[in-house]
């Protein structure tokens, strides 16, 4: 049984009169600790393909089923949960909130859950510990490189301990050694068992990665040799 | 960290709007507390200028026969001296279950005397009360100290040819006459005033009442209330309320608070429409944040908290600080409308957790629209990057 099930999935835009299909029957499956690089030109449906993997876009057609449950057969606010309790993401623009200290931003998916402030800190530490970014916990978005934005929005998104992590072009607001340094990053997560779900447009990329899988004009064009 | 940590952080970045958020309902709840305060010393200013006003019940004793009339209202049983008010009746009234609204009780006995050969009214009186009772005397001499001391009307003195420090007879018992009052432009132009026992003794009618007089208030219950339970007390006498000397004042006061309503509700509305604009604008400002908090898993009722959290922040500032301004401006503005003096300010705990209540609930009332469409937005919207 695969971590991600993913089976005759379809996605329709309506844009005024016309009808544009984003997604047209994809099927994949995706195993635990695989790392997946998702590639294809600009409107080749990756974008909208994250999302639905990661429950944020109802499909027009298909299922998707992760851990054996049928995401999209869940209530709106079972699948918040589920999103909790299974994804973590690393938006384009790492999407840190502004007037949040670092610590705070990296415990935002925490603050719902019944952890108290102390074993929240302590988890926020030990993740901010395991990037690199001891000592600038008390520091704001703004105050820090892009590539600190990056690893804070990383450590936000492992904080939970998610089985899968979800990442949208993770260095493409980053310089080229920057950019290096999160792959390396994601890497050594992907060595110690974390699933990874990475849409790119940098081919460079998809060497760190286990398999690679091209959309092109919301198909699957190749899907890294897997059946 | 916790959903209030969101809220409180949001609200320290956005100084400047959260300022006229709060300023707009403070306004709004400042304007209430000024005119409840206002309301509330007219309430005072009523009470405590009671006695300028007069007696408000009368009490008669209960006969058929109305011969005699004082002040514009017919005495009954004098002329046929069918007397049944006595001296004993007065400590009753001072029993009733109201006595704490009573300000002033007074007993009087009237009767009609041939004086150097004019008919004369006479009227005995308790002069402290009398006095008390009615403010707007005033005496050219000095007021009655003993039994054998006489207030006269300003026609009597006229018509007897008497002056301060004269003396007059009155059934052969020599009264010295220690004041004269101005004129007044009622009957006690035309009346001796003397001490009620000494009438009673010249009257010989000893222990005898024609009328009493008793100044009430009541804040909390009409003056009809009062009235009852007098009558209970006195059974055979007959009590009646002389509503005029009030209603003027009580009308006004009445148009006053339907005015204050009617500013409040609308001062609350454009309270409410600015935190409702401002809170929906907030949520717009803030659509990729809460697409951030939808996508790591919040549901949609965490998001509602957040922006209920952020209102009732808002709403308990204003509510507090719209209570100290009310209070302010009520000692201002108050003494202006009253004529009372501002003197020391009374806080009412009552009407403080009630202002801070009130701004709470607008708070929270403003922004539930704003809350639950910030929870409906859809986070890939929101969060356009992806």
């Amino acid at each position: 049984m695969s971590l991600i099930e993913i089976k005759k999935l379809n996605k329709a835009y309506e844009s005024g009169e016309e009808c544009v299909m984003a997604l047209v029957d994809v099927d994949l499956n995706i195993e635990k600790g695989e790392f997946i690089s998702v590639m294809g030109p600009s409107g080749s449906g990756k974008s909208t393909l994250l999302t639905i993997l990661g429950g944020l876009n109802h499909p027009t057609g298909g299922e998707v089923v992760v851990d054996d449950i049928p995401i999209y057969k869940l209530s709106l606010e079972k699948l918040a949960d589920f999103r909790r309790e299974y994804l973590g993401f690393i938006f384009q623009s790492f999407q840190l909130i502004p007037y949040l200290t670092v610590i705070e931003n990296v415990m935002l998916p925490l603050s719902i859950t019944e952890k108290t402030n102390r074993e929240q800190v302590k988890m926020a530490e030990e993740i901010l510990e395991r990037i690199g970014l001891r000592g600038k916990e008390r520091r704001l978005p703004d105050q820090l490189s892009g590539g600190e934005q990056e690893r804070v929005a990383i450590a936000r998104a492992l904080v939970n301990s998610p089985p899968i992590l979800m990442a949208d072009e993770p260095t493409g607001n980053l310089d080229s050694k920057t950019g290096k340094e999160i792959m390396d990053l994601f890497k050594s997560l992907h060595e110690e068992g974390q699933t990874i779900v990475m849409v790119t447009h940098n081919p460079e990329n998809t060497a760190f990665s286990t398999r690679t899988i091209s959309l092109k004009d919301g198909r699957v064009e190749n899907n890294g040799g897997k059946a | 960290m916790r959903l209030k940590d969101i809220s409180i952080n949001n609200l320290r970045r956005r100084k400047g709007k959260v300022f006229s958020l709060i300023l707009g309902l403070t306004i709004g709840i400042t304007t209430v507390v000024t005119l409840i305060s206002i309301t509330r010393m007219m309430n005072e200013d009523i009470a405590n200028k009671l006695d300028e006003f007069g007696a408000n019940i009368l009490i008669l004793p209960r006969s058929d026969d109305l011969s005699l009339s004082y002040g514009g209202m017919s005495v009954g049983g004098v002329s046929v001296d069918a007397q049944t008010l006595m001296d004993s009746d007065v400590p009753k009234i001072s029993q009733i279950e109201a006595k704490e609204n009573l300000s002033t009780v007074s007993p009087k006995l009237i009767g009609v005397m041939e004086i150097e050969g004019k008919k004369i009214p006479l009227m005995g009186v308790q002069f402290s009360e009398e006095i008390r009772l009615k403010k707007w005397w005033k005496v050219h001499g000095s007021e009655p100290k003993s039994r054998d001391e006489a207030l006269l009307g300003n026609e009597v003195a006229v018509r007897l040819f008497k002056s301060t420090g004269d003396t007059l007879p009155i059934n052969g018992k020599p009264v010295r006459i220690s004041g004269i009052l101005d004129e007044t432009g009622s009957q006690d132009d035309f009346a001796i005033f003397a001490d009620l026992t000494f009438v009673q003794e010249v009257m010989k009618k000893p222990g005898s009442l024609s009328l009493i007089e008793v100044s009430a208030y009541c804040n909390t219950c009409p003056i009809e209330e009062i009235v009852r339970q007098i009558s209970k007390q006195l059974p055979h006498a007959k009590v009646t309320a002389i509503k005029q000397t009030l209603q003027t004042k009580m009308e006004a006061l009445d148009h006053f608070k339907k005015f204050s309503v009617g500013i409040s509700i609308i001062v609350l509305l454009i309270g409410s429409l600015i935190v409702f604009t401002n809170m929906m604008a907030s949520v717009n400002e803030r659509k990729r944040e809460i697409g951030i908090f939808r996508a790591i898993g919040f549901r949609k009722s965490h998001v509602v908290r957040i922006i209920f959290l952020e209102a009732l922040i808002v709403g308990l500032i204003a509510g507090i600080i719209g209570y100290a301004w009310g209070l302010g401006v009520s000692q201002v503005i108050g003494p202006m409308i009253t004529g009372m003096k501002g003197g020391k300010i009374f806080i009412d705990p009552l009407l403080a957790i009630g202002a801070i209540f009130l701004s709470s609930l607008i708070g929270i009332l403003s922004s539930a629209y704003p809350a639950i469409h910030a929870s409906k937005m859809d986070p890939t919207t929101a969060l356009r990057a992806l």
